[in-house]
Order: structure tokens, then C-alpha cells, then sequence
């Protein structure tokens, strides 16, 4: 058995040290020894873009990274971005439009929406469609989620004028 | 799934992550982004003994000019070069490229040097770095050795490195004021491995194109040079009639390999397409 790693990461704003097997994903972390179970793991191996969780302020696939790799790093998750309400309206949204069945995605594509509305806050709904092609819903069809997504943008966009 | 279970280490130098490769040599894997190796080690495609985490050697971040060179960094991510005003000015095929790799999530891990050592051949960096013209630099135990674009994709996920090597950057000559690219793939959905891709440079001058490099993605096990539809095109004013000429070159000069849903023929017809699109651009400008 391969030697265990401490980390040191900043877990939705909190210091968190554990000692990790180097092989641990980010995800199975953040779910099975942080208890914070709002990440999904759908398929494990970068598809679905159910685990997209943010690291040092930036999304990525959980799965694909290892939890040493978060070593000195911030991690945000949706349990964190839900508690400090700067999703707030996103999700409001979503359950405006039914952007979500299951919800099994929801986690990972609120994640994903919450960059694209930073980064791109002037994002046609091509674009948008585009951005979240890297999570799959099983349920929706995407209509209601892109409508949820153009909705915030266009909300974001009037409260800045 | 999950990872069988290895050892991680994390160098700070060149020096260190040398001396592990020629100790631990195939049971070895670098890690930098980890968006193709984390996959394979999830699905136990790979079972390395040794994980060698690169992220930590500042030499091999950063994306600058030097002299007539621009020098990518073999840990620069893809959303660094989306986002790059350098890439921008002095290499626009990567900037055009770039949204067309996997979804930003993963643009946001993933890295030019991984993505070039993998040598996928239908991954858009090795296509561009090729159509580009750049030069590979790697560190071995005797040292930086440099090599040409065109020498280095030698196979199926097959590259010139060696075991014993980093590739630690690449350098891509700065383009000129008359410098010409186009860039286009063909995918089911976006982000997904394209069908056929082309990426292509020249030098413009009206409507002719000298130095001409065209360069496709997923028909062949390593990207491929269209050569004799090079020479068709090279330094001719184009028109709709030579245009028709290269495309029918074009789909003489390539075998295609299949993929699970799209026949040999099928790629060819589809990168003859792309081609018709991309040169009517510059014929019709």
C-alpha cells in the first residue's frame, strides 16, 4: 500500500488537514472523508461533468484530479457556493424553469453555469449551450437549463447597467 | 471506478523528475494536468508504480516571446492559451483552436505538454503544433535536444521522446503580417474528439498562399501533412477551379482510418468538405 499524503486544503473557506492514499480523486475527498456529498461521481472518468467542483477559483472535473493535488489549494463545492448565496439567483432559476429532474447533475451544472456567468457575462445562448456541453443531464433535454442560464445572464447583465 | 494504488512524488526540479524516470523507467507516469492520465488510472487502463507530479517546476509554466519565438511551457493549460494575448498576436491558430478542445472544465487542468506528448492523434495541439511548424524542446540526461514538429509524431501515441525525457516546452515561430491560418473540425457535439479536422498556416499574399502547411486531425495515426496538396496550392492565386483540384487531391492523398461510427470514406468526404470551406474563405476575401 502506498504511503499515505497529508494535505492542507481550504475547503469552502475552511483549513482542512487529512492524510490521503495518493490514488484518492478529489471527489471521493470531498464525499467520503469531508461527509460533503452535494459533488456527484457519475462516470469517473471525465465524462459526464457530474463531480465539477471549483479549484483555486477555477472548475474542473473532480475525478480527474487527485486529492494531493488540492494540497495548499481552495476548493469551493456547491454546498459552499449555495451557503454564501452567490448562486442564489442561478438557482432560483433553475427551479423557475425545471432545469432539473433527478438533480443528479444540478450540482455540477450550477458549478459549470457559475463560471460561464463570470467569465462570460456577455454569452449568447449558443455559447452557453456550448459551455455546458461538458455535463450531461439525462433528464431535461438542456432547453430548461439554458433558459435558466440566459435568464441569469440577462438578469446579472440589467442589475449592472 | 477507482485507481489501483501507486506512490506520489512531487520534484521541484528537471534534474529530480530525470532521475526518477531512468529509476523507475515504465513504471513510471508524469502527471500535469492529468485529464488523459487520471481517466486511465480511474478505468486501470494504467497501474504505474510511481506518479511523478511535474506541477511544481516553475521552469515549465509561462508562455513568452523570444527573439522571433513564442515559447509555450509544456505546463501552460489550454484556457491559458484561450486566453492568452500573446497566442493572440503571435500564434491565432491557437486561439481559434483552443474552444474546440474538451469542455473548460477540463481546458482549465488540462496542458500543452501533455497534450502534445500524448500525441492523440485527434487532439487539436499536436495537429496545430505541426501546421505551425514549431520545434519540440525536451531534457534528458545529456541534456535540452530539440526537435521539428515533423519529426516528432512518430506513431499511434507514439512521439521522438524518449523513455528517459521531459518535454519540457515548444517553441512556434511568431507569425508575420501576412500570416494566414485556418482551423476547423468536425465533431458530433461540442468538445467532443473531432471526426476530421484541418489546421492550416501560410503565408498570404492576395490570393495566394506560399509556405503552405495543411495539417488534419483524426484520419491517420498521427496527424498528417497533406504534402502533394501543399504542393497543388503552394504560391497559385485560388480560385474556384483550383479549389475543386485540391479538394479531389485532397481525398486522393488520404487513406482515413475509421472510427466507431464514421467509415474511411466518410472521413474522406468530410475532410475534403472542410477543405472546400476553409479555401473558399481565403478566395472569396
Amino acid at each position: 500500500m502506498a504511503d499515505l499524503q497529508t494535505i492542507r486544503v481550504t475547503v469552502n473557506g475552511k483549513l482542512v488537514q487529512r492524510s490521503v492514499q495518493p490514488r484518492t480523486h478529489l471527489v471521493d475527498f470531498l464525499r467520503e472523508d469531508l461527509a460533503l456529498k452535494g459533488s456527484h461521481l457519475g462516470c469517473e472518468h471525465g465524462v459526464c461533468g457530474a463531480c465539477t467542483v471549483e479549484l483555486n477559483g477555477q472548475i474542473v472535473r473532480g475525478c480527474l484530479t487527485l486529492a494531493v493535488q488540492a494540497d495548499g489549494g481552495r476548493v469551493q463545492t456547491i454546498e459552499g457556493v449555495s451557503q454564501s448565496g452567490v448562486i442564489r439567483d442561478l438557482q432560483e432559476a433553475f427551479v423557475r424553469r425545471n432545469a432539473l429532474q433527478c438533480g443528479f447533475c444540478t450540482s455540477g451544472m450550477l458549478m459549470a453555469a457559475k463560471e460561464l456567468l463570470e467569465q462570460m457575462p456577455n454569452a449568447t445562448r449558443p455559447e452557453v449551450r456550448d459551455w455546458i456541453s461538458g455535463n450531461y443531464c439525462r433528464c431535461t433535454g438542456y432547453q430548461s437549463i439554458v433558459d435558466a442560464i440566459c435568464e441569469v445572464l440577462a438578469q446579472r447583465k440589467e442589475a449592472t447597467v | 471506478m477507482k485507481a489501483a494504488a501507486f506512490d506520489y512524488v512531487k520534484p521541484t526540479s528537471i534534474a529530480h523528475v530525470l532521475s526518477l524516470l531512468q529509476e523507475y523507467g515504465d513504471d513510471a507516469r508524469l502527471l500535469a494536468g492529468g485529464q488523459t492520465l487520471m481517466a486511465t488510472l480511474n478505468m486501470r487502463l494504467s497501474e504505474p508504480q510511481l506518479v511523478v507530479d511535474i506541477t511544481a517546476i516553475e521552469s515549465l509554466r509561462g508562455i513568452r516571446v523570444q527573439g522571433s519565438m513564442l515559447r509555450i511551457g509544456a505546463l501552460v493549460t489550454h484556457t491559458e492559451i484561450e486566453n492568452s494575448e500573446l497566442v493572440a498576436r503571435y500564434a491565432p491558430l491557437l486561439q481559434a483552436a483552443a474552444p474546440h478542445i474538451a469542455h473548460r472544465a477540463i481546458r482549465n487542468r488540462g496542458t500543452w505538454g501533455g497534450s502534445i506528448a500524448y500525441a492523440d492523434p485527434a487532439a487539436e495541439w499536436p495537429t496545430c503544433l505541426l501546421a505551425l511548424g514549431g520545434t519540440v524542446i525536451a531534457h534528458g540526461p545529456q541534456g535540452e535536444r530539440r526537435i521539428e514538429a515533423d519529426e516528432f509524431f512518430t506513431g499511434l501515441y507514439a512521439t521522438a521522446l524518449r523513455p528517459d525525457e521531459l518535454l519540457t516546452s515548444c517553441e512556434i515561430p511568431v507569425a508575420q503580417t501576412n500570416h494566414w491560418f485556418g482551423f476547423s473540425e468536425l465533431a458530433r457535439r461540442h468538445g467532443d474528439y473531432a471526426i476530421v479536422g484541418v489546421a492550416a498556416t501560410a503565408q498570404r499574399e492576395g490570393s495566394a498562399l506560399n509556405g503552405l502547411r495543411i495539417v488534419l486531425l483524426g484520419v491517420d495515426s498521427t496527424p498528417l501533412r497533406a504534402r502533394l496538396t501543399e504542393a497543388m496550392l503552394q504560391g497559385k492565386a485560388l480560385d474556384a477551379s483550383l479549389l475543386t483540384l485540391a479538394v479531389a487531391s485532397l481525398r486522393e492523398e488520404i487513406d482515413p482510418l475509421p472510427d466507431l461510427t464514421n467509415t474511411p470514406a466518410t472521413k474522406r468526404h468530410l475532410a475534403g468538405v472542410l477543405l472546400q470551406r476553409m479555401f473558399a474563405a481565403v478566395s472569396a476575401s
